[in-house]
């Protein structure tokens, strides 16, 4: 079925990535970790633009620029080079932002992502190199505005901005756009996606009888959908009450999640690029065979090497492969000798739940040790090991622990106030699988106090049998097989 | 040929304000200043490439390693505007 696009939806993505795994910024030598600092204590005459300091650029950022064009699959440039693009507003202290113009150094790329009628390609424009701005704090909203306090500890962090062609037809197409880039740039291993101003999305939108506008200030890949529903809809709207859409920005509001026109400028922009005299042109493109020599598995390879090496489902093998650090844990447990099917279900299915429903997601893996971050609150973290999950699934192949208890010892490592072991947890639970003849007391007890439920039972009320379930289950602490005490107790009253 | 109207147009792009005698003598001047850079156009470039820089250097790169940053009070010496730890700013947008 081919996906119709009935109102002509156009959106093209412009995504900005800091480049926050380096040690220190696009110029300077000032530390890249200031996200828990004070305000400019991570600053130098270089990033604050005073006059005379001198740019020297970080090789690692150039080195990352080539991994992220190779792995969009575009083209790298033989000569590349920095300019200079000029305006006035207080993020910048330089009065220019240093950024790629007509010689970005990634061309003509794309991403294949789950589109809306099956695979469907993404078209990548080009990816360039360029410094991130300092951060400005409104005092009073944005649009009442007081004033601003500028934090100049991020100027000049380095950025790779990624422009798509507007081959995104639907909200969803591009949220699962920049699921799929930001999960390519973990793998990369260039990018922590966690930190606060990672990645931030600009979208342009238009539909059938419109005009394209431009949503700036989408800060969290979730937040896209949003920004872009409201988008199309508003625009669907002002058109369907014959109304022009005007070409404009606007600004994502993500709080009421609503898109804001901002004043128009009275004079068109006008940026005055010019070569940046400071920055020596490159020529990078023999760099290449050796970053691919040292170059990771990508997300889509690493599936399909799962399905086939591990003999796990698609659905499986998506799952696990859609954090780098979730696959790797999901090795570190095979590579222990578990059942890789099993290692599937009780990573995939067991262990990702729980983390989504305690709004846990998944921060690091040091090789023995997967670590989460709670996504409201980033102080929350939680962990788990490699060696307690093996221990966990052996436990339950063994039929020592039935799946139920299982589920409840991955919910007490995660919640428990104490580091402890599966074991541990099973013998202060009494999580043991009951021995048969504990079972058969506990039926016999349950048939025994309940008379008004056995009658009832008897009598053909089926629900009845729940009940009594219930309090076999009750007795033995969850440990008895749910089916087989069914079973027992249905022997046991029909004979 | 620069404009009167270029001369405003470049003053608002720099901030500057510019009197209605300046603009007219600043479009005079800017005028002589590309009529002598239009000498260049007399020798025969065709064959040239553009040359942005005089030295034909590429490729000067730094390391990846930490520095020491300035301490936020050298930071915001020079300035009278500032509170918490931040340049302040009028309002802008």
């Amino acid at each position: 079925m081919v996906y119709e696009n009935p109102d002509g939806v156009k959106i093209g993505l412009e995504i900005h990535v800091q480049l926050n795994k380096l040690n220190t910024k696009m110029f300077c030598g000032c530390s890249s970790k200031y996200h828990d600092s004070a305000p400019n204590t991570h600053t130098c005459p270089i990033c604050l633009g005073l006059p005379g300091a001198l740019p020297v650029l970080n090789k690692k950022t150039v080195e990352a620029a080539i991994k992220v064009g190779l792995a969009l699959e575009g083209e790298i440039a033989e000569e590349t080079q920095f300019h200079r693009k000029n305006y006035f507003y207080p993020d910048l202290p330089k009065g220019f932002q240093v950024t790629q113009y007509d010689y970005p150094i990634v061309s003509k790329g794309k991403v294949v992502i789950e589109g809306e009628d099956g695979e469907h390609t993404v078209g990548i424009w080009r990816a360039h190199m360029e410094e991130d701005p300092g951060k400005l704090v409104h005092i009073g909203s944005i649009e009442k505005s007081k004033g601003v306090l500028i934090d100049y500890n991020r100027s000049g962090m380095p950025l790779i901005e990624t422009v798509t062609a507007p081959d995104m037809r639907t909200p969803k197409e591009g949220r699962r756009f920049l699921d799929k880039f930001r999960n390519i740039l973990e793998y990369l291993d260039v990018f922590d996606g966690n930190l606060e101003g990672a990645m931030r999305v600009d979208a342009n939108v238009s539909v059938y009888g419109g005009t394209r506008v431009e949503v700036k200030n989408i800060s969290s890949h979730k937040g896209v959908e949003k920004a872009l529903l409201y988008e199309i809809m508003r625009q669907k709207n002002v058109i369907r009450r014959g109304g022009k859409i005007t070409q404009e920005t606007r600004h994502f509001d993500e709080a009421r999640g609503v898109t804001i026109g901002m004043r128009t400028k009275e004079e068109a922009e006008d940026y005055r690029y010019f070569r940046e005299p400071d920055l020596m042109p490159m020529k990078v493109s023999d760099w290449i065979p050796r970053i691919k020599e040292t170059f990771p598995e990508l997300p889509d390879a690493k599936r399909s090497r799962f399905i086939e090496q591990y003999g796990i489902t698609d659905m499986h093998a998506k799952s696990l492969t859609s954090k780098i650090m979730l696959a790797d844990f999901y090795e570190g447990v095979c590579k222990e000798g578990t059942d890789p099917k099993q290692a599937a279900t009780w990573t995939a299915d067991v262990l990702l739940g729980e983390f989504n429903y305690r709004d846990l997601v998944i921060s690091s893996y040091d090789g023995s040790t997967i670590g989460c971050i709670n996504d409201k609150d980033h102080s929350i973290t939680n962990s788990v090991r490699v060696a307690d999950m093996v221990k966990l699934i052996s436990l339950f192949a063994d039929g020592k622990i039935s799946d139920r208890a299982a589920v409840e010892v991955v919910r007490s490592i995660l919640d428990g106030e104490e580091e402890k072991t599966p074991l541990q947890i099973i013998e202060e639970k009494g999580l043991f699988k009951a021995e048969d003849d504990l079972v058969t007391k506990a039926v016999s007890e349950a048939i025994a106090e309940n008379e008004a439920a056995v009658q009832d039972y008897l009598g053909g009320a089926e629900k009845s049998l729940n009940f009594l379930v219930g309090q076999v289950m009750k007795k033995t602490k969850g440990t008895a097989d749910a089916k087989t005490a069914r079973e027992m107790l249905v022997k046991e009253l029909k004979g | 040929m620069i404009t009167k109207e270029d001369v405003e147009h470049i003053g608002w792009l720099a901030r500057i304000e510019i009197s209605e005698q300046e603009t007219v003598e600043y479009m005079e001047k800017l005028n002589s200043v590309l009529d002598y850079f239009g000498q260049l156009d007399e020798l025969p470039t065709e064959d040239v490439a553009p040359t942005y820089h005089v030295a034909e250097i590429f490729n000067v790169f730094r390391e990846d390693v930490v520095e020491e940053s300035l301490p936020q009070e050298d930071v915001l010496a020079n300035t009278e505007h500032k509170q918490d730890g931040a340049f302040k700013s009028p309002k802008i947008v």
